[in-house]
C-alpha cells in the first residue's frame, strides 16, 4: 500500500542581519515557490516561538528542513523545542562552500549572484524534499 | 564626563509567510542603517529561544520597540514572554492604513510600490524611536 503523501516543511532562518540568513530564506521561497510547489512549504519561524497551535501542528505532523543562517542554528532549536526531530538540518554557509564562484551580497534582499546561488540550491534540495514526502508515516 | 549613548532595540517579525513579514524586515532593516544608526539594535527574534542569556535579556537592556506583521504578534508576544515588555508594539497595517498605503502582495521580491510602502513604514518607526529617546 502507497504510504500518504505528506508536505514537507521547509523553515529558514529568520535571519535580519546576516547575508547567509537571507540565502537561507530565498533557498526556501524558491522551493515552495518554483521547485516543489504544493510538496514544500513553508511557515513563520516565530509562529513556533511563541508555541502557536497551527505551525506546531505542520512541524509536528509533517518532516522538517531546516535552513540556518548562522551557528546559533534558531530554525533547527526552534522545531527541536517542538519536541520535534529536523528531517534535515543545513547550514546555508555550506551552500556557498560548494559553490565558491557564487559569493551572495546583500542582507536585506540578496543580489543576483545570490539569487542564482539559492535556485541552485534549491533544485539540489528538491531531491530531498521528494525523498521525504515519499516517505511513510511512521 | 561618562557620556552613554541610549539605544532603542528593535525587534521585527520576519514572517516569511507573509508580505506584511518581509516589508517589516525591510523596513527594521532600514531604520537600522539609513534612518536612525546608532540609535538602534536590531536582534533576530527567534533568539530569544535560541541564544543564551544575553540574547534574553535584550528587552531589559534595551526600551524595545516590536514590529509586527500580522494580528498573531510573534514579535510583541515573544519579547514580553522571552525577553521583557516592549515600550511600543506596532503592527504594519495600521502603520500603513496611516500611510493611505495598500498592503503588500509579495513575499520576496517587493514591487517598487512596495519598497516605497517599507520606507513609509520605516519612516513611522523611525519616529517611534524618536519618541522613546525623548521620554527616556
Amino acid at each position: 500500500m502507497a504510504g500518504k503523501a505528506r508536505k514537507v516543511v521547509v523553515l529558514p532562518c529568520s535571519g535580519i542581519g546576516k547575508v547567509f540568513g537571507a540565502l537561507a530564506r530565498e533557498t526556501a521561497y524558491e522551493l515552495v515557490e518554483r521547485v516543489r510547489p504544493g510538496v514544500a512549504v513553508t511557515t513563520c519561524l516565530p509562529l513556533l516561538v511563541i508555541q502557536d497551535p497551527e505551525a506546531k501542528s505542520l512541524v509536528t505532523e509533517n518532516p522538517v528542513i531546516a535552513i540556518d543562517g548562522c551557528p546559533k542554528d534558531c530554525a533547527r532549536k526552534s522545531v527541536e523545542l517542538q519536541g520535534v526531530k529536523v528531517a534535515r538540518t543545513y547550514q546555508a554557509i555550506n551552500f556557498y562552500k560548494a559553490h565558491k564562484d557564487l559569493k551572495p551580497e546583500g542582507i536585506s534582499e540578496l543580489d543576483e549572484t545570490g539569487r542564482t546561488l539559492a535556485a541552485i540550491v534549491a533544485e539540489e534540495l528538491g531531491e530531498v524534499v521528494d525523498k521525504l514526502a515519499a516517505e511513510e508515516e511512521s | 564626563m561618562d557620556i552613554q549613548v541610549m539605544k532603542v532595540g528593535i525587534v521585527s517579525c520576519s514572517g516569511e509567510e507573509l508580505p506584511e513579514g518581509t516589508l517589516s524586515r525591510l523596513a527594521c532593516r532600514k531604520v537600522l542603517t539609513d534612518l536612525r544608526p546608532g540609535e538602534t539594535v536590531i536582534i533576530c527574534l527567534p533568539l530569544f529561544i535560541a541564544g543564551g542569556e544575553e540574547e534574553r535579556g535584550f528587552a531589559k537592556k534595551y526600551p524595545t520597540i516590536t514590529v509586527d506583521g500580522c494580528d498573531k504578534m510573534c514579535a510583541a508576544k515573544a519579547t514580553e514572554m522571552l525577553s521583557g515588555k516592549p515600550v511600543k508594539s506596532l503592527l504594519v497595517s495600521d502603520m500603513l492604513k496611516k500611510c493611505d498605503l495598500p498592503s503588500p502582495k509579495h513575499v520576496r521580491n517587493l514591487s517598487g510600490e512596495e519598497q516605497e510602502a517599507a520606507q513609509a513604514v520605516a519612516r513611522e518607526i523611525a519616529q517611534a524611536v524618536d519618541e522613546v529617546l525623548e521620554n527616556d
